[in-house]
């Protein structure tokens, strides 16, 4: 019976079946088959041994990790920068997203939105050039600037206090233009309808924009905030790799989870250490995004993802 | 009543005033738009900067720092990357190949996976759904991936680890599914299939030709992605052959020498001797400016795909 049924599907279905077959085959490879090495976070891995070859260890590596100060420091630092600039971010977005919506020519309005989010197509190497130009320790444009004003100049990429804001600074200019564009497309299509009765009401477009636009953006808004809180564990590696130059002198201040495993994979070839980093960072995403899915299901079912 | 005569009044006001009355006064617009048109100098400038450096000679940079003014200008540090170019021109190979390839690829697999999650009489299509979600949602991380890579797949030094690993991504084929399940009504396959036409002719003839809107906003994803993707090469490569332009440009801002290097491994003595010669600084904003302005002139002509994919992918991501 069941092989019949089989027989049946196989022959109205096989080329379906056959079209999936090389993201199947993709997503096994190249997905599920490293999901199933994070095994080697709980073994002393030997790269000739591979997986299933190298010597449970238990969580020896992750006492490694969570003994050394830099766990707390990557911890806090993905967090928190990530904190800062989903907050800046968006709220840079959206102001810039409702005062496009004002300019009356549209032309000069897609014009504006094409200038702001080029930096989007820049790799994170050419922005950190871009920085460069104005913090390098010989030529660069802020250094000029405090000698010809007979000031004392600094090497600031061995200056861990400016890094912060900087960091946060580079992030909304590489982002809001580009992340504007969503808010943008809700704010056109809110209906007119709510406009024109507001304006019979005597409310002023200042008004209209705090009582009608704002309270339309707010489902979208929810949803993109829940969608980064999923994401807060992850760093930009681009950003706090490459924008400062690697320096090590920087490091509590730029180390981020991600950085830190691709040092101790890279540089380090320490195996346990980058394993059982790179796990915590997977278990507490995951969980992460498991909460805030569960809060977009509660707010609004529409846009959950499982 | 009284509201209402004053607010017909305001309105009479506007129309007069050349303006309809949800829209912002013609002064205030002004304002508007000067402010953010003078903010997009944010944006150029530090651009133009990098840009202008380039083609700033080595003396104008003692003399007056990194400035969009220098005291002179040349072409010498392109004349001199291009003359001794072995390395650039590798790179160069490297970013356009993966940039053709990887997105050709990633289209093809892509596009005939989210037809089969659209297609909504497919018995095993939650099966696929799920199968793809469950992929999204715990990483196996950077490690484990680059052991399966390099150890089991033996991509170390490879080109194939630009174009495999990136083949599928969960979020592209749901924006793709999205264009389909909203452009193409199921009554098409429906009629289709009554018609006789097998899954592949409905796709290549009914779905491809509808689908080309969605192909195009993913396909410059994947375009803008490749080009601009370094971190990999940092990872996987050795071979300086392989080493695409971005990753270049990350090696040089540690040691301008990763050029020079490869050039006296394999270059003639001439090319040392220009090499030698190279401006530094002004050779890393060349390299800069060759590895974006590429696709910083291109992005513009195709902002309307990137805005619509933006768009469904909020939504449905």
């Amino acid at each position: 019976m069941f092989f019949k049924k089989l027989k049946k599907h196989i022959r109205d279905y096989w080329a379906l079946h056959l079209m999936a077959l090389p993201g199947v085959a993709a997503l096994l490879v190249f997905s599920y088959w490293p999901k199933f090495g994070v095994i080697m976070a709980f073994q002393k891995f030997n790269f000739k041994k591979g997986f299933l070859g190298s010597t449970f260890i238990g969580l020896k590596n992750f006492e490694f990790l969570f003994k050394t100060t830099d766990a707390w420091i990557i911890t806090r630092n993905t967090v928190c920068y990530n904190a800062v600039m989903i907050v800046m971010n968006t709220t840079l977005a959206v102001i810039l997203a409702m005062i496009l919506n004002e300019v009356k020519s549209k032309r000069l309005a897609k014009y504006i939105q094409t200038i702001y989010m080029m930096p989007h197509f820049l790799s994170a190497t050419a922005v950190s050039m871009v920085l460069f130009c104005f913090l390098s320790d010989t030529n660069g444009i802020v250094n000029s600037m405090i000698r010809s004003m007979g000031g004392e100049t600094r090497n600031w990429y061995m200056t861990k206090s400016i890094w912060p804001a900087t960091l946060v600074g580079v992030s909304a200019w590489k982002n809001i233009g580009y992340s504007s564009i969503v808010y943008l497309a809700t704010i056109t299509g809110i209906s007119q309808e709510y406009y024109e009765a507001a304006m019979i009401d005597g409310a002023t477009r200042p008004q209209q924009a705090l009582y009608i636009t704002l309270p339309q953006l707010r489902p979208i808004l929810t949803i993109m905030l829940i969608q980064s809180i999923g994401g807060i564990f992850y760093g930009d590696f681009g950003l706090f790799y490459s924008v400062p130059r690697d320096s090590g002198a920087l490091y509590p201040v730029t180390n981020v989870i991600d950085t830190y495993i691709f040092r101790a994979l890279k540089e380090q070839v320490n195996y346990g250490m980058s394993s059982a980093a790179a796990l915590y960072q997977s278990v507490v995403g995951f969980l992460l995004m498991v909460v805030s899915n569960g809060i977009v299901r509660k707010v609004s079912p529409e846009y959950a993802m499982f | 009543m009284d509201a209402h005569a004053a607010e017909r009044a305001r309105v009479e006001k506007h129309k007069k005033q050349g303006y309809k009355p949800n829209e912002i006064s013609p002064q205030a617009n002004f304002v508007i738009s000067l402010l953010l048109t003078l903010l997009t100098l944010v944006f150029i400038l530090p651009v133009l900067l990098v840009i202008v450096v380039s083609f700033s000679t080595p003396e104008s940079l003692t003399h007056r720092g990194y400035s969009l003014i220098p005291e002179s200008w040349t072409l010498t540090t392109y004349k001199y990357l291009f003359q001794s170019g072995r390395q650039i021109l590798d790179s160069y190979k490297v970013t356009i190949a993966r940039t053709v390839i990887g997105p050709l690829i990633s289209l093809a697999v892509m596009s005939l996976y989210s037809f089969v999650i659209a297609y909504r009489s497919f018995p095993a299509r939650k099966f696929y759904t799920y199968f793809l979600f469950i992929s999204s949602i715990f990483s196996g991380g950077m490690v484990a991936s680059f052991i399966v890579n390099v150890r089991y797949l033996g991509l170390y030094d490879n080109f194939l680890i630009y174009i495999l690993p990136t083949a599928i991504s969960w979020f592209n084929v749901i924006i793709l599914r999205t264009f389909i399940q909203t452009t193409i009504p199921d009554s098409l396959f429906e009629a289709a299939k009554i018609d006789g036409a097998g899954d592949f002719r409905i796709f290549f003839q009914i779905v491809l030709p509808l689908f080309k809107a969605g192909l195009a906003t993913i396909g410059l994803f994947c375009v803008v992605g490749q080009w601009n993707e370094w971190t990999t090469a940092l990872l996987y490569i050795d071979n300086p052959k392989l080493v695409p332009i971005q990753t270049m440009l990350q090696r040089i801002q540690n040691n301008i020498n990763f050029i020079k290097n490869n050039a006296q491994m394999s270059g003639t003595q001439e090319e040392q001797q220009i090499l030698n010669s190279l401006p530094t600084e002004s050779a890393q904003m060349a390299i800069t400016v060759i590895a974006t302005v590429p696709i910083l002139c291109v992005y513009p002509f195709f902002q309307k795909y990137f805005i619509k994919g933006m768009t469904i992918g909020s939504v449905k991501g």
